[in-house]
């Protein structure tokens, strides 16, 4: 009690109560906690207490809100509140006893793998672990932890050593107090060993990792700390991370996530269809190679046209053997002894399965950060949230540290702010001029969006009119240049109309921008495919147009990093200088994380669209990408500042990884099986020049094998039955539609439980509330008759106002 | 790197792997960061384990030098008796839990007694404001109103609201925010559980409860 407070509280403490003394330790401890508690019952006692008095002691309103706050807050006796303090749900927080006790029962839970916990049993107090080691010994309660110490110690001994570390690592104790834990309790087998990292086991296993790290170990330390400074990524992320927070991060990470998608999707690629054909390449044309310019990067054409870099190259027969005359569907008949490589065949299922490979990845990863971004009844609990989490631990400049600080402040009151406007309903006048106003900058937009895909489509037909000559390639660049720009355009045209209109949360607003992006990118891409496979395929009859496809995939991919770079360059490093000599503040333009991560996806979308017409189009994305990464970094730590308002970064990057599956991945997915099943490809290049569709190479491969014998019967069987028989993929549908159905209820059935659970939990509340009520009240009678036995006695000064106070305190 | 002489010895890196959430890796530079702190002559594996490096040195890592809790970070780790040093053993459980791979568990677990400013096992109206003075910055000008602080932090039974119905609906400006929403059962304090519950509801507490030496 380090403060003098009010005479309620010493009521009490009347020297009759002696028994029950607490410690001058104990005391410190206990009061600490309810300290503000005490204080505000003393005021308002001093305010209110008067009227209180007027008051019925079982008044029912009263019985129920004894601890709730300073209106319904009572006078409790410093034994009530030396009870309270040591209840398991407080000592819990502080007390390494109690956490012993916890992990214990964790332990058993652990090895039993049934029964109750046993919460009931934990009861130590006070013991704070090591910020009063010292006082431990002092502590009656110390031999009850050694106690508990030794029941964790046997039951850790019940566990394996695995299964210990692990348990041991998740216990919030300092080292050597795990250290401890784990000398005692490693079985007497380990210790013979002598060693104490790998406790106890003696299998032929363990001794020989041993005496392999035994050997490494030197070479691997110092490979090690080598090796620190060799992770580029891991430097850069930390300081990206320290100067902007997690927000900014994420774009990066999401960013690394993408080099991680191309190289998977370049890795099957690589290995089973460019390396093959580079091994047997095919007899070059007639004609002479063109010579390279330069320009070949940007456009892509020239004489990076009869490469590997594109679909024209790869041949349509079987390689590995000389053949004479191809059979149907481009089939030799093997001859003994060499391996066939069938080129159409390897060409189609590394596609497939390079794009199922991908899209199983994106789904897991995008099923995991759902599970780790949305929580049931995560929506609730905004303050608390926001007080108890903001805090990014990552940052270490002080300039951002004093940003992060007033970003908080000022979600801090902006939440307090929104939630006050929730209480008063805006007028209905006020509503319907923000819907107007709503209305008006969507039709805008959404009439942007038309009017640049028409644009696109327009110019698009204007370019299948005039063929370009060979030697004016640099013609070819229009429409990715148009495009291009488009794209760069209307995002600042959104931003501008997005100023005009009112949002309620700056969530929304993140959101509604993504999502007209979004629009646009995707209806401008919707037409460029149809320009492709609608019209290209027709208006190049006599030529390779999958190769023209490719290439102009190829330049869209470069056009656009080429954009960005532009875009960074006077977006962020022309703008902030602009800025800084108008203004002279040290105002910085603020990094877009959603544009930057659309134009991102936008990217990938264009690979995945070309990754049939050109196999090596990952390649070039991951260089881009890599590129991309120490561009933004430097323009990033030179020119930005992290953004003002405040991201959930997790619910982003989910949503991120989301947009990346649905319209971005399905989309292209649906373009390829389009072009795989239903376009003729051309008749003089490619793997599949003699075929109707692509998708032909694998019906006459199963034909084939139908002819080659009974042996591989079913594989025709499968095909025939599972793939073309289209009730299989109803059923199929009809399975995944099931499962997420029951997944859904599952989720609403949990809720339910949540909500039940918390009913159950408040009126535990209630009923402890009523215990300390009561025990409260018997305190108070004790106290009253000690009180009237000694005024009896005849001590007359000091008990007249302790007998008036108890008396007082009876009242409620 | 350091020259050999300064390194740590196998069983000893070993069974921190063991007993932390970091890799052999991150230990080895903890270590050498550690050692850096300490004056030259001080900097033999043995002494550098033994030594205890005041706060205001550790307050100055740069990883530390702009966190407000840092002192608060610094206090729950500490096991020396007068709770101003660390030694590396300290350094070590602190870089842990503020690993990649620590549980959410132990981070939230220690984000509590770091958040209990009193050291009292609950999260009281007091802690509660400190906690929101250290997010908006302790200067005069920085610091929430005193009224906000109290519509935040306060707290206002929610059954009080109840029994006063529809009278309470205007009156619910005044209601209290943090408790309200985080405090189960009802007890004008937020215990270890309750704590625990708030965190778990947000997937980013895991994500930015970390420091990367």
């Amino acid at each position: 009690m380090a403060q003098p407070l009010d005479f309620v509280l010493d009521v009490p403490e009347t020297p009759g109560d002696q028994g029950q003394e607490p410690s001058p330790y104990d005391e410190s401890e206990v009061h600490d906690s309810f300290h503000q508690l005490i204080q505000e019952q003393s005021r308002w006692v001093a305010e209110e207490g008067l009227e209180l008095q007027q008051r019925e002691p079982g008044d029912p309103g009263r019985g129920h809100e004894t601890l709730l706050g300073p209106e319904g807050a009572p006078v409790h006796s410093m034994a009530t509140l030396r009870i309270l303090a040591s209840m398991p749900s407080r000592t819990i927080g502080r007390s390494r006893g109690a956490i012993i006790s916890q992990y214990y029962n964790r332990t058993v839970r652990l090895r039993r793998r049934s029964g109750r916990p046993l919460l009931g049993d934990v009861v130590t107090r006070s013991a704070r672990p090591s910020l009063r080691l010292y006082d431990l010994e002092l502590d009656p309660m110390a031999q009850e932890e050694e106690e508990k110490r030794n029941l964790l110690v046997k039951e850790l001994q019940g566990l394996s050593a695995a299964q210990r570390d692990h348990m041991l690592r998740g216990m919030p104790l300092s080292l050597g107090e795990k250290r401890g834990l784990r000398e005692k309790s490693q079985t007497p087998h380990g210790k013979r060993r002598g060693q104490p990292g790998r406790g106890g086991l003696f299998s032929c296993c363990s001794r020989l990792r041993y005496a392999c790290v035994l050997a490494l170990h030197s070479l691997g330390l110092a490979l090690l700390s080598g090796l620190h400074a060799l992770t580029p990524w891991r430097y850069a992320l930390k300081r990206i991370g320290g100067q902007f927070g997690s927000s900014v991060l994420s774009y990066f990470l999401f960013l690394k996530t993408l080099v991680a998608f191309n190289a998977l999707l370049l890795l099957p690629l690589l290995a089973f269809v460019v390396g093959v054909q580079a091994a047997f390449p095919p007899d070059p044309g007639p004609g002479p190679r063109p010579t390279c310019t330069g320009l070949e990067f940007l456009t892509g054409a020239g004489c990076f046209t009869h490469t590997v870099m594109y679909y024209g190259y790869y041949s349509n027969a079987t390689l590995n053997q000389p053949c004479g005359q191809p059979l149907e569907g481009g089939q030799c008949r093997p001859r003994a002894g060499g391996l066939p490589y069938n080129m159409p065949l390897a060409y189609l299922f590394t596609v497939g399965v390079a794009f199922f490979i991908t899209c199983i990845t994106l789904v897991y990863s995008m099923a995991h950060a759902f599970g780790e971004s949305y929580r049931v009844g995560s929506t609730s609990g905004v303050h608390a949230i926001t007080v108890f989490c903001s805090w990014d631990y990552k940052v270490t400049q002080k300039r951002a540290s004093r940003l992060q600080h007033d970003n908080i402040r000022t979600r801090l009151k902006e939440l307090l702010a929104e939630w006050q406007l929730r209480q008063s309903t805006r007028s209905l006048c006020g509503r319907l001029q923000q819907a107007a106003v709503l209305g008006l900058v969507w039709l805008l937009c959404l009439g942007t969006v038309s009017g640049c895909a028409a644009a696109v489509h327009a110019f698009s037909e204007f370019v299948i009119q005039g063929p370009v000559a060979a030697g004016q390639e640099v013609a070819l660049l229009a429409l990715p240049v148009v495009v291009c720009l488009l794209n760069l355009g209307a995002p600042y045209l959104y931003r501008g109309l997005a100023a005009l209109e009112p949002q309620d949360s700056p969530v929304l607003e993140v959101y509604v921008a993504i999502c007209r992006n979004l629009v646009l990118k995707m209806v401008i891409l919707g037409v460029l495919c149809y320009h492709w496979l609608g019209r290209r395929v027709g208006a190049l009859q006599d030529q390779c147009w999958e190769d023209f496809v490719g290439q102009e995939l190829y330049r869209f991919v470069v056009l656009d990093f080429l954009f960005t770079l532009l875009d960074t360059l006077f977006g962020e490093l022309a703008w902030r200088v602009i800025s800084e000599k108008k203004t002279k503040t040290r105002r910085k333009p603020e990094f877009d994380i959603a544009r930057n991560v659309l134009e991102l996806i936008y990217g990938q979308t264009l690979t995945w669209l070309g990754v049939l017409f050109s196999p090596l189009l990952p390649a070039v994305q991951i260089v881009k990408l890599l590129l991309l990464f120490q561009v933004k970094k430097t323009s990033l730590l030179a020119n930005c500042q992290a953004p003002r308002r405040p991201w959930l970064s997790s619910h982003m990057s989910t949503v991120f990884l989301s947009l990346l599956c649905f319209p971005s991945f399905l989309g292209a997915a649906v373009f390829l099986c389009y072009a795989v099943w239903q376009v003729k490809p051309s008749s003089m290049c490619g793997p599949f020049r003699s075929l109707d569709t692509m998708y032909r190479a694998g019906t006459a491969w199963v034909r084939h094998l139908e002819a080659a014998g009974p042996r591989l019967s079913w594989l025709p069987w499968v095909h025939r039955h599972l793939v073309e028989n289209t009730f299989f993929i109803f059923l199929l549908s009809a399975l995944l539609l099931a499962v997420i159905y029951f997944n859904i209820q599952v989720v609403r059935g949990q809720r339910k439980v949540i909500c039940l659970l918390k009913e159950q939990i408040s009126h535990e509340g209630e009923d402890k509330i009523f215990l300390i009520n009561k025990l409260h009240s018997i305190y108070e009678k004790k106290e009253r008759k000690e009180g009237e036995e000694r005024s009896r006695a005849g001590s007359t000064q000091e008990a007249a106002p302790l007998a008036l106070l108890a008396e007082e305190g009876d009242t409620w | 790197m350091g020259g050999s002489g300064s390194r740590l010895s196998k069983e000893l890196l070993a069974e921190y792997q063991d007993l932390t959430f970091l890799t052999k890796q991150e230990i080895l530079l903890a270590h050498k960061r550690f050692c850096e702190l300490l004056p030259q002559e001080h900097r033999s594996v043995e002494e550098s384990l033994r030594a205890q490096v005041p706060f205001e040195q550790i307050l100055s890592l740069p990883e530390l030098k702009a966190n407000p809790f840092k002192e608060r970070i610094c206090r729950v780790f500490s096991t020396s008796p007068t709770r101003d040093s660390l030694s590396f053993e300290d350094f070590l459980d602190l870089l842990s839990v503020f690993s990649d791979t620590a549980t959410p568990d132990i981070k939230s677990h220690y984000a509590f007694r770091i958040f209990d400013f009193d050291d009292d096992g609950t999260l009281n109206r007091e802690d509660l404001s400190r906690l929101v003075n250290c997010l908006t910055g302790e200067g005069e000008d920085t610091r929430l109103s005193v009224s906000e602080m109290k519509q935040l932090v306060d707290n206002v039974s929610s059954r009080a609201r109840e029994r006063e119905g529809r009278l309470g609906l205007w009156l619910k400006l005044s209601l209290p925010q943090i408790l309200e929403e985080s405090d189960i059962d009802r007890d004008g304090t937020i215990n270890l559980s309750e704590f625990q519950h708030v965190i778990s509801r947000s997937p980013d507490f895991a994500s930015s409860f970390k420091i990367v030496l």
